[in-house]
């Protein structure tokens, strides 16, 4: 059978300031009708590059400097704009990362749907409204009669995630692209959109390129896996054997960041004080109850995991922890000291007790300050240093968080990586010489490889200095390497704590045994399996509602 | 409402601040005191200035705008044949006014619209450059010189349109249009160039969405990407910069009526301040703030009507 899509020797290249760098450095790549393709890499490998390259497309500033993109005999690199556009949308589709910002907030989803096939000449706009219908129907949207009458807002993520790989759907294109379609999901909702895009996928026999970081994810996928690194092609092979046996060092290190782990630490002992303890915390915006009656401790030197999907309360609990939103009731100690409930009424060293670090780095640092006036701020402001004092202090901060300080003092967050800035805000953290740290999500932005070394900074840090930290999460993997106790939460409420042990190992409350069993494995067989043992109507929200 | 309040106060306080007042004015060089005085009295110039505030808002609530100074006097010499009210001076000059508002703004708002989609479409084109320069050199040169560049070519050299505008109750409507279309088309010119460039800057702002990204891979013409998928989450701003220019053409053309012999409600506004006839000075001022408040609150509602996420909440 001949390929439906052929790249060969692809190399593009990026506009910055006033020259071209190489972003591909020739990369081929070959598709069969009906076959899946797994896209892996880390940010910056050019996933999304080469997965909008393979429909002759390439963002402002970004182009295609040599080799050949040929679909079904149609050399896209060459072809016309006109000629390109009558394959866009009708044979080749594109599912992006984030439907809440590809769908127009002006247009209500049906309208957007019936526009490919119509502009097109696929179809009319009222059979291409029923079969929108039918389409939302097979990817088990709720009232698919009626969904498509709504506007984006109205839908939740997961849902017009969905609605878009219907759209993506509409013309019953010959291939389509996924670009990271789950990235910004749940794990529960995940499931849902990956079993469906799975089963349309198999049943129109359409071929994709699915792009993603996560391996667990692509393994559930794909037919063959490519793995990228820098714009190169590292290794390709079918799903099992890439799985079971990876080739090259880089895809093994991908494969080995799951692996890290810390050991057991010894029970708290009995009557401890806890460093910090949360007590029936009941909690507001505006008139609305977000968190109901919340409770727990942490203790000196340890690590406390409070896990949860998006809107669970896992940011409004460590907000009422740190005074920004003074809780409606319930009571926050420190020491077994209580503390105002207002950050305002806190005396300073009340405040130096309890720092963040925050999930995404890039904003969480001002950009106009250099790296040695970010941490020596806290220093100066907390520890009254100054000159030489406060100077050595920072240095002494780099050095703990392993940045060289005569490189980095006079950096901006501009000219880091964002492992490096996400270990500037550590030091900024640890600036105060806090007791207890907040770190939330702080890996979910990072990629697995850096998103390792901070956990193991994290972990060194504690076994130095004696920290405690509330580790806010929902990525399961991260909590089985760093904490050891787990809070899990839903809908503002804590469903069940304890020890990780115990947390990790049956019997589990229903939900945390949800969150569990949702998380993907490398196996590929495990989406089928949940599937089977779970029942198509039973997985993700659907599951989630039952309880 | 409360915006309204405080714009009369100010308005009425910065009217008194005026130098001179109205019997100095009408009296001239050779006035006695005595007959100054005489005219102060009869008019209420004598009170204190909170006590006149009061009594011309008082009025204002009750829709009284007031008597004119300049038509109370010139009824009285003549003998009193009856007052003249700021109203009745006013209301003829203000449906002028609109009426040379909505004709502009039926040419400029379609004109500025579509030119700024065009520009948009055509980036940094040939086209786009000089819909730029022509907008941007007419916005630059002052009103009048535009004015009688326009008068130059449109009604000396080819005798297309009418030089003077004086246009008068009872005019067919066909011929008010064509006294009104120099005028009109010199304000065009001042306010397109406003719209056009926010339509254009508006568009551009969102084609790096996702969402037109997602539209250009949906395979759709170029034209449809803007025009469908751009245009309607660009439309607040473009609404609230029509409205600023719409209340401008009812508040700010008295040059071009000068020009244009248009007797409109700028002429009247600029002829009271000379003679300090307050009443109608401050009813003008006041017409001018509400036309503001007005046209602007109207872009509020129209904005929100434009965004399904404040139509149809979650």
């Amino acid at each position: 059978m001949s390929n439906l899509l052929t790249i060969k020797g692809l190399k593009i290249e990026g506009r910055s300031d006033e020259t071209w760098t190489p972003i591909i450095n020739g990369v081929d790549l070959e598709l069969k009708k009906g076959e899946v393709l797994g896209l892996i890499g880390e940010s910056g490998a050019g996933k999304s590059t080469i997965g909008l390259a393979a429909m002759g497309y390439t963002r402002d500033g970004v182009r295609i400097s040599d080799g050949s993109v040929e679909f079904d005999g149609v050399d896209l690199v060459n072809a016309s704009a006109a000629l390109k556009r009558g394959l866009l949308g009708k044979r080749i589709a594109y599912v992006a990362q984030s439907a809440a910002a590809s769908f127009n907030p002006a247009h209500k989803l049906i309208d957007q749907h019936t526009e490919g096939p119509v502009q097109h000449g696929v179809s009319s706009r009222s059979n291409s409204m029923e079969d929108g219908v039918e389409l939302y129907r097979k990817l088990r949207l709720p009232n698919p009669d009626e969904i498509g009458f709504r506007y984006p807002h109205q839908v939740s993520g997961g849902q017009l995630q969905r609605a878009m790989t219907a759209m993506a759907m509409s013309c019953r294109p010959d291939l389509i692209i996924f670009d990271e379609p789950t990235t910004a999901l749940d794990v529960t909702t995940q499931i849902e959109v990956l079993a469906s895009i799975r089963q349309i996928v198999e049943e129109f026999d359409t071929a994709a390129i699915y792009i993603t970081h996560d391996l667990a994810v692509v393994a559930q996928m794909a037919d063959k896996i490519k793995v990228l690194l820098r714009g190169d092609e590292v290794e390709e092979s079918d799903t099992r054997t890439m799985l079971s046996a990876p080739k090259e060092d880089y895809t093994k290190s991908l494969w080995a960041v799951r692996e890290f782990k810390r050991p057991e630490k010894e029970a708290v002992p009995d009557g401890a004080v806890p460093v910090v303890s949360v007590r029936g915390v009941t909690a507001a915006y505006g008139t609305a109850d977000v968190l109901h009656d919340v409770s727990f401790d942490i203790h000196a030197g340890r690590t406390v995991a409070v896990v949860g999907e998006s809107g669970s309360g896992k940011s409004t609990t460590a907000r009422c922890i740190t005074g920004l939103l003074p809780p409606r009731k319930g009571e926050i100690s420190f020491d077994g000291q209580v503390l105002p409930l207002d950050y305002r009424k806190r005396t300073k060293d009340q405040l130096r007790q309890a720092q963040m670090i925050y999930q995404m780095a890039d904003t969480a640092l001002n950009p106009r300050k250099t790296i040695g006036q970010i941490i020596g701020r806290p220093v100066e402001f907390y520890g009254g240093l100054k000159g030489t004092q406060r100077r050595e202090r920072v240095n002494e901060l780099l050095d703990q968080i392993e940045l060289e300080p005569s490189q980095y003092y006079n950096r901006l967050p501009s000219e880091l990586s964002g492992g490096q800035k996400q270990r500037v805000g550590i030091a900024r953290a640890l600036a105060a010489e806090p007791k207890f740290i907040i770190c939330d999500e702080v890996t979910s932005a990072l990629d697995q490889l850096v998103a390792e070394g901070i956990l193991r900074l994290l972990a060194d840090l504690q076994d130095k200095l004696g920290l405690s930290y509330m580790f806010i999460t929902h990525d399961l993997a991260t909590v089985k390497s760093i904490a050891d106790e787990v809070v899990v939460m839903k809908d503002g409420i804590v469903v069940e704590q304890g020890p990780k042990t115990e947390m990790f190992s049956p019997p589990h409350h229903a939900y945390t045994d949800l969150l569990l069993s949702s998380v993907p494995e490398m196996d590929p067989d495990w989406l089928n399996d949940l599937l089977k043992e779970r029942g198509v109507d039973n997985i993700g929200d659907a599951a989630v509602d039952k309880m | 409402m409360v915006t309204l309040f405080v714009v009369s106060i100010v308005i009425f306080v910065a009217v008194n601040l005026l130098p001179g007042d109205f019997a100095e004015a009408i009296l001239g060089q050779g006035a006695t005191p005595e007959s100054v005085a005489k005219i102060r009295e009869d008019l209420g110039l004598d009170q204190g200035m909170i006590v006149r505030y009061f009594q011309w808002f008082g009025g204002m609530v009750t829709l009284d705008l007031g008597t004119s100074f300049a038509q109370l006097n010139f009824a009285n010499s003549l003998g009193g044949a009856g007052t003249v009210t700021v109203a009745d001076q006013i209301a003829p000059r203000l449906a002028n006014t609109m009426f040379l508002a909505t004709v502009t703004a039926c040419i400029a708002v379609p004109l500025a619209v579509t030119l700024g989609i065009l520009a948009a479409l055509y980036r940094n084109t040939a086209f786009d450059r000089a819909a730029n320069i022509f907008t941007l050199s007419s916005i630059s040169s002052p009103e009048f010189f535009m004015a009688y560049v326009l008068i130059l070519f449109l009604a000396v050299l080819n005798p297309i349109f009418p030089s003077l505008s004086n246009i008068f109750d009872g005019m067919p409507f066909s011929e008010r249009l064509e006294k009104s279309m120099l005028p009109a088309l010199t304000l065009t010119l001042v306010v397109t160039a406003h719209m056009m460039r926010m339509t254009r800057a508006a568009i551009i702002n969102l084609l790096a969405s996702p969402y037109i990204e997602m539209a250009r891979l949906k395979g759709l013409s170029p034209m449809r990407v803007i025009v469908k998928h751009a245009l309607p989450n660009a439309l607040a701003p473009i609404i609230n910069v029509i409205a600023l220019n719409l209340a401008y053409l009812i508040t700010g053309v008295v040059v071009v009526e000068v020009v244009f012999v248009y007797p409109g409600i700028g002429q009247l506004f600029v002829d009271s301040v000379k003679i300090r006839d307050i009443p109608v000075v401050q009813a003008c001022c006041l017409i001018f703030a509400a036309a503001y408040i007005l046209l602007n609150l109207t872009a509020d509602i129209l904005s929100i009507l434009s965004n399904p996420r404040l139509r149809h909440p979650k």
